[in-house]
């Protein structure tokens, strides 16, 4: 019994909380992209990038609070900041839409070209983010580290084992939630949002009904700004900050809303779970949890570790692979 | 009936003008005109039909009123006042409501919320006019929580039309309305495009089914190649023998 108990905690804390504080930051990361494809119709490359910079924004005005002595431990002064890389990233991307995005969308060009010049303006980010804050790691968490340290856990419980849930983990579970929860408000319950869900289904009459298509846009900006900002603050939180990480994540991001379907909010939280635990899950080494199951005789000599960890970004792009073949619209029915 | 091959003479220029009149309109989609001189009218709370055989331009004239595409010659006036150069949108706050041949609803949206948003452009309560269009299409009521996406043909059509009912237009166009639905459902849509009609409301409304179509219509029109040919009551065009040859199969 006890042996069952142990290799559940180890399994919960180096597989489920990792699993579902990364999915969180890949669903919110997720629900940005597809809100884009919903309402703008077309895949946003920049979005990393996006994410990059609204925690850039977001750890300077961390540093400066923490210079000035702000503090709201136990919780991380990032939290403090977060408004304004908020507000500092929607001016960016509202900016890039009118400076660059009408332009083509006025042209009514094909999906592809706008995917083309969400490249460009990914590489402009990209160059934008390293030039102001350097290509280098950035730690900018602070506050209380743990909700539960392993420590205390073994001392609690007695068990072996024990279960750390950090401060970070749990408040990107709990604001995940909290924005997740606001934005389907937003979207199902407000004249605004049902005006942006109209607008996506069907552009001419939404037009005809006398729906505002700038200010569509406008909204779906800034609400992607927002989830991007939050997804990349959570993100480094957790784990650090780094422009090039950041990048990557653009990969596992797309995973997680092409598995849900394209332009389906419900199927980008889904899809951010999916990849999320497909990662960590194929990347564990599962020798210590099957030490706890197992008899002695059949323990394995080996890490029983499917992939390593450096291989976690194949894991991704096999999942996009497999849900492009077999259901090319994903989990819920978007769009594409 | 003796002069019905004859263009009408222009009502704009006789003086009482009608509700809605589309003057001598030209014009077409790119360089080459598909209008001709067309002319179209509704009174107040009648039926106007447009029919005439594929590629006539029938769909293109609704359009043309409704400002859809651009005129090179002609007017358009509603109550009077020149609409000729306003947007569709515009057109819709003066109190036309248009219902496209396709892709008239929002699918992955319930029967409500397409209700509201046909209702987008009102500040004012319009729970009242919901109701009446429950009561008009009263299964649209038992559905109101369901995607419109899901309902069958008839129903969609119904909500096509509710929703352009929720500005509470004077003037109602349907472009082919019954397109895609059965006989039976089809006869049900007419009776319901009458009682619309009957509450004051004006219908300009293009039609495949030319036959049931003119049965129900106070005034036709049958267009060939972008002009009319025919103008008269829906009943005398049904008994002209050279509009029931040429047009409605004998």
């Amino acid at each position: 019994m006890t042996d069952f108990l142990n290799a559940l905690v180890v399994l919960a804390n180096f597989v489920l909380i990792p699993g579902v504080a990364y999915g969180s930051q890949l669903a919110l990361g997720a629900l940005g992209v597809t809100l884009i494809f919903a309402v703008l119709r077309f895949t946003n490359i920049a979005h990393g990038d996006t994410m990059a910079f609204g925690a850039m924004i977001t750890i300077f005005v961390t540093w400066a609070l923490q210079a000035a002595g702000v503090s709201i431990a136990p919780l991380p002064t990032a939290l403090l900041g977060l408004p304004v890389g908020i507000a500092a990233t929607a001016a960016l991307v509202y900016g890039t839409d009118r400076l660059i995005y009408r332009f083509y969308r006025q042209q009514k060009v094909a999906p592809v070209m706008l995917l083309i010049v969400s490249i460009g303006i990914m590489f402009i980010m990209n160059g934008l983010v390293r030039f102001i804050i350097g290509p280098d790691d950035q730690r900018f968490a602070d506050g209380e580290r743990f909700i539960i340290s392993a420590r205390d856990f073994k001392v609690m419980t007695g068990l072996d084992e024990g279960l750390a849930i950090r401060t970070t983990q749990g408040l990107t579970v709990v604001t995940a939630v909290l924005v997740v929860a606001a934005l389907f408000w937003f979207l199902n319950r407000t004249r605004m949002g049902k005006s942006m869900r109209a607008y996506s289904d069907n552009e001419d009459l939404a037009l005809l009904s006398g729906i505002n298509p700038e200010k569509v846009v406008a909204v779906t900006w800034l609400i992607v700004a927002a989830l991007a900002t939050i997804a990349g603050v959570l993100y480094g939180l957790d784990k650090s900050f780094k422009p090039f990480t950041y990048f990557q994540l653009l990969l596992p991001v797309f995973a997680a809303a092409i598995v849900g379907g394209l332009g389906s909010p419900l199927g980008a939280i889904a899809g951010g779970f999916v990849i999320a635990f497909s990662e960590v899950t194929i990347t564990y080494a599962f020798k210590k949890v099957l030490e706890y199951l197992l008899p002695e005789a059949l323990e394995p000599s080996g890490l029983v570790q499917l992939m390593a960890t450096d291989y976690k970004f194949a894991v991704s792009f096999a999942i996009l692979v497999i849900v492009l073949l077999i259901k090319p619209t994903g989990l819920f029915g978007g769009k594409a | 009936m003796t002069d019905t091959t004859a263009a009408p003479p222009s009502p704009a220029a006789s003086g009482s003008a009608p509700f809605l009149l589309g003057d001598a309109m030209t014009g077409g989609y790119g360089s080459a005109d598909i209008l001709h001189g067309c002319t179209l009218a509704v009174e107040k709370g009648e039926i106007a039909v447009i029919v005439g055989p594929n590629g006539a331009g029938k769909s293109t004239a609704m359009k043309a009123v409704f400002g859809m595409l651009n005129l090179r010659r002609g007017q358009v006036l509603l109550d009077g006042q020149d609409i000729t150069r306003l947007s569709p949108q515009d057109r819709v706050r003066l109190g036309m409501g248009f219902v496209p041949q396709t892709h008239n609803i929002f699918t992955s949206m319930t029967v409500e919320e397409n209700l509201e948003m046909g209702a987008f452009i009102r500040t004012d309560d319009y729970s009242g006019t919901m109701a009446q269009v429950y009561d008009l299409f009263p299964i649209l009521r038992d559905k109101r929580h369901q995607a419109a996406g899901e309902l069958s043909g008839g129903q969609r059509q119904q909500v096509a039309v509710g929703r352009a009912l929720m500005t509470q237009p004077k003037v109602l166009m349907l472009d082919e309305p019954t397109a895609g639905v059965s006989p039976i459902v089809m006869d049900e849509l007419f009776d319901r495009i009458i009682e619309v009609a009957r509450t004051g409301i004006s219908i300009l409304m293009v039609e495949q089914n030319a036959r049931q179509a003119l049965e129900i219509a106070d005034k036709g029109y049958v267009l060939v190649q972008g002009a009319n040919r025919y103008t008269d009551t829906g009943a005398a065009l049904l008994a002209d023998p050279d509009v029931r040859k040429s047009f409605l199969g004998g």
